[in-house]
């Protein structure tokens, strides 16, 4: 087994990226050494292709034809037009943080007047001073063997790092807004971690967003370290443009009677991963995760989430909905793994996906391993069209078909938003929802 | 409520070793040297008087055999198998030309008898104490009673007898060894053979399409109601032989066939190779009913000795109209890798999966199904109940998928598991690809422990702890449990009962 097979060009274009960029990534000796780890656990193994479990559906190795080189610093102009860059949460009164084409900018940051306990650092500034945050504060958690994350940690320049302090509640919601500006394809690789001490809270909104039409590539991965009876919100929103290739990790780990809330929304992209490795470390810890993809065209995401009840008494709640157009194909991959010994816990998870054409594809894995007998879990999928019944229902109130089927995608989605705690939240994804639906027609 | 001290205690003491079938039969018999090679397949072939395309079949199913690797994706662990360390092949040395049971070697009959098998059909004649099911009349004709069962019975690797023949033959049904159909309707089996598992599928079936020695082989011709249940009982008793029989059903246009299939093995501290190939074909609204009490020799308490049962087994659904359906009760084995599958290619036609897998001790159980909707207004259901105790592992694996042309493809799967003990693991790996708008696929599964509160209802309306759980993982499986044919369906309740025995209150 493992016959070494012909590198591809992406392959071969990604090694000459970290061989070229190696010498200048931010690092000392350790972080160095750490990403040298990583690319060698990547040349390993190569980009996953579907014989890979874990990325049975997404097929890198034939769908990513060529690795694009990485995108330069922004200059003025990249700066000025992620500054009129269309904001989702514009006038949310969210603290916004904007990475451009991977480099986090201050000058287009909102960094005046941080609350006491919150610290905001460029991850390009934490990895120069060599603190080996790349690996140590999750490494634990994370499957070394991820392709795309062992990438991310070769090569990941920049991001943002924010701490919040114990016993810190931040009422101000931070957007960490990711931009790309350039029409000519690059690729970016960031790296950012989310730190809340025990008894801290605090929303964290991510967002991504690009030019249509350029094939630039995204591989970003996001590291939260929740304490002890800590709070995080934390919501994903890719809105990329339609030629882009998104990949995306998304790393928690999560203490003891903390609440973890996530929802990760895809309404842009071309082909898009998102990988969650959630753990819930300490026990009676209650989580919600969950997300939503809007799909049409050839679009291609893939959402995999893999979820640890590793202590006692954890209760977590999993639900993602796909709506698939067109030629466009969700793939679901979910699964509750609960640790001997994490007795009373209580997971479900449910997949649903709509199906609004006769090519559009959805593929589903929910998956349950427990080692625990005293446990409640269960999982549930369904994969169909829109009911003809409720069609029926809405038309024969004077409904024209098309508004019927939106107002039903409509409700199908909306189970998702709902799941944001922040208002301004929920408004924007509606907001996304209701774009996406108008441009279908 | 948690897992209390009581419940600790007596998973602390699970025993295994209640395996009733663990005798062994001293028997001499003829084998074929030890080791796989092209000679030991020459062997197999001409000790069966194959034509010869049959042997050119299992030459090309070995070469392509030596290229493959074994797979490693299901949830178990063994250590390497060494392929040259068994025997391919061992029949028990017949004394002549056997012409009648009478002549069959006794201690092969005391076997079987001891099994609770009988080869005798005048035993099954006078009833032996089971209820009479209905009775069916055709055409007039006095019908026999259901308890009726022609059993094929397979003796490591050869067929020892197949009775009721000639009642089988006036309705035009053929049943015999694979072995003799390929000397008497070669044609049959070359037109079927391979068809729906080919000799490339997977790494077990291309060993087995290689040295497969015997099995089951069924024919029912067009517009035939087969007239009684037909079986097949497999027995290994022949030390580190590995047992691949290959069993073929078809059901031409119209016809029905409900097939029952057992297996037991000798108590030993090795592990034996158990790799089956079932193939099923369903033509024009034709129906095949298979069902499969497996309980071959788990190991003991500390997990020693046991079945590898690596099988494979598929039902086509050939033709417009068709249905197979299978259901089986696992609680043998010490690995078992197995999913039976319907490929539901003609219109309308329907697949059913009913599953008990039951592990103990160390057992590890990765078994599922397969449903892959390729025609028009297909449907599909799965019901699958696993109960993991001991030290065990039980896994759940089943894809269910609609391809493109595949509209009003509908499927509805449950998947529930049990724990009982917390050493065990339980796990559900499901794959649900669509690829068409119209199809309606739904999904669920749990896992739970039994809960405290049925219990203590039970138990305060006098039922003893065991009698109680016995009621629950009764009620847990009776879904699965009513679509067994009656007979196996009594058998079946006792071998659940017993095998999670220790394991309870």
């Amino acid at each position: 087994m493992g016959v070494a097979i012909r590198k591809t060009k992406a392959e071969l274009g990604l090694a000459d990226l970290y061989q070229g960029a190696r010498r200048y990534l931010p690092g000392g000796e350790e972080i160095t050494a750490v990403r040298a780890a990583a690319f060698d656990r990547f040349t390993a193994v190569g980009l996953p292709h579907r014989r890979v479990e874990a990325w049975r559906y997404t097929d890198l190795r034939t769908q990513m034809k060529e690795a694009k080189r990485l995108a330069s610093l922004p200059d003025d102009a990249a700066k000025a037009k992620a500054r009129e860059a269309k904001d989702l949460f514009a006038g949310a009164g969210f603290r916004k943080l904007v990475i451009v084409d991977g480099a986090f900018v201050p000058e287009l940051s909102d960094l005046a007047e941080l609350e006491t306990g919150l610290t905001i650092q460029p991850m390009a500034d934490a990895l120069a001073a060599d603190k080996p945050l790349l690996s140590q504060r999750l490494g634990a958690i994370v499957p070394d063997d991820d392709p795309a994350l062992a990438l991310n940690t070769a090569l990941a320049a920049n991001g943002v790092v924010i701490l919040v302090a114990p016993g810190t509640a931040l009422s101000r919601p931070i957007h960490v807004a990711f931009v790309t500006t350039n029409w000519v394809a690059t690729s970016m690789f960031t790296r950012s971690l989310v730190n809340i001490g025990a008894g801290a809270s605090a929303t964290i909104v991510e967002s991504h967003q690009g030019p249509d039409g350029s094939e630039y590539q995204v591989n970003t991965a996001m590291q939260l370290v929740v304490g002890d009876e800590a709070r995080i919100d934390h919501i994903k929103v890719v809105s990329d443009g339609n030629s882009a290739l998104h990949i995306g990790s998304l790393l928690a780990n999560i203490g003891a009677r903390a609440t973890f809330n996530q929802l990760g929304f895809v309404a842009g992209g071309s082909l898009i991963r998102n990988q969650l490795f959630v753990r819930l470390a300490g026990e009676g810890t209650v989580a919600d995760i969950r997300g939503g993809s809007l799909l049409s065209g050839t679009q291609h995401a893939d959402t995999t989430l893999a979820i640890e009840h590793a202590a006692e008494n954890g209760q977590s709640r999993e639900t993602f909905k796909a709506v698939v157009g067109d030629t466009a194909r969700a793939v679901f991959q979910g699964k509750i793994t609960v640790a001997p010994g994490a007795q009373k816990t209580d997971a479900k998870m449910m997949s649903r996906a709509l199906l609004l054409s006769d090519e559009a594809e959805a593929d589903s894995k929910p998956e349950l391993e427990i080692f625990a007998d005293d446990v409640q879990c269960g999982h549930g999928t369904t994969t169909g069209a829109i009911d003809d019944e409720l069609l029926f229902y809405l038309m024969a109130r004077g409904i024209p078909p098309d508004e019927a089927k939106a107002l039903l995608i409509q409700a199908f989605i909306g189970e998702i938003i709902e799941g944001a705690a922040n208002e301004a939240v929920r408004d924007a994804l509606t907001g996304a929802l209701l774009g996406w639906l108008g441009r279908r027609e | 409520m948690a897992a209390v001290q009581e419940t600790i205690d007596r998973v602390k003491g699970i025993d295994v070793d209640q395996y009733r079938y663990g005798f062994e039969t001293q028997i001499e018999s003829e084998k074929a040297p030890k080791g796989l090679s092209e000679d030991t397949i020459r062997f197999i072939s001409a000790k069966k008087n194959e034509p010869g395309w049959m042997l050119e079949w299992r030459l090309e199913a070995y070469r392509r055999w030596l290229t493959m690797t074994e797979p490693t994706w299901a949830r178990v662990g063994y250590p390497r198998i060494d392929y040259q360390d068994l025997y391919y092949y061992s029949a028990p040395k017949p004394k002549k030309k056997v012409a009648s049971l009478d002549e069959i070697d006794p201690e092969i009959l005391k076997t079987y008898e001891k099994l609770g098998i009988p080869l005798r059909e005048v035993e099954i004649l006078e009833g032996v104490e089971r209820p009479t099911a209905a009775v069916e009349a055709e055409d007039g004709e006095a019908a026999a009673p259901r308890t009726k069962i022609a059993v094929d019975a397979v003796f490591d690797s050869v067929s020892v007898a197949t009775t009721f023949k000639d009642e089988l033959k006036k309705a035009g049904v053929i049943f015999m060894p694979i072995s003799e159909a390929l000397r008497e309707h070669p044609d049959l089996v070359q037109k079927y053979l391979g068809t729906v598992v080919p000799t490339t599928d997977n790494y077990f079936a291309t060993l087995n399409s290689a040295v497969f020695s015997d099995g089951s082989f069924v024919y029912v011709p067009p517009g035939v109601r087969c007239p009684m249940e037909l079986s097949t009982y497999f027995r290994i008793n022949e030390r580190n032989t590995g047992q691949f029989e290959r069993t073929l059903i078809i059901a031409d246009k119209g016809a029905y066939v409900s097939y029952l299939e057992g297996c037991t093995a000798p108590q030993r501290d090795e592990n034996q190779l158990h790799a089956a190939v079932v193939e099923l074909v369903a033509l024009d609204d034709a129906e095949i009913k298979y069902s499969t009490v497996q309980n071959w020799y788990p190991g003991n308490s500390e997990g020693v000795g046991g079945i590898y049962n690596f099988v494979t087994k598929r039902g086509d659904c050939r033709g417009a109209n068709s249905k197979i359906s299978w259901t089986q009760v696992e609680t043998g084995s010490a690995i078992t890798w197995k999913y039976p599958s319907c490929i539901l290619r003609g219109d309308n036609s329907s697949g059913e999966f009913y599953s008990i897998a039951i592990s103990n001790g160390f057992q590890q159980v990765d078994s599922g199904t397969k449903m892959i909707h390729l025609g028009k207004n297909t449907s599909s259901r799965i019901i699958s109940k696993g109960i993991a105790a001991g030290k065990s592992q039980n896994t759940y694996r089943g894809l269910v998928s609609a391809h493109r042309k595949a509209s009003g493809a509908r499927n509805f799967t449950a998947c529930d598991s049990l724990l009982i003990g917390d050493k065990c693991g339980a796990h559900t790996v499901p794959y649900i690809e669509a690829k068409n708008s119209s199809a309606v696929f739904e999904h669920e599964a749990t896992t739970s422990k039994i809960s405290e509160d049925v219990l203590f209802y039970c138990i305060q309306r006098g039922l003893s702890q065991e009698e109680a759980v016995g009621l629950v993982v009764n009620g847990f499986v009776k879904d699965v449990l009513q679509q067994l044919p009656m007979e196996f369906a009594v058998e079946a309740q006792k071998l659940i009962s017993i095998s999670l025995e220790g394991s309870v209150g």
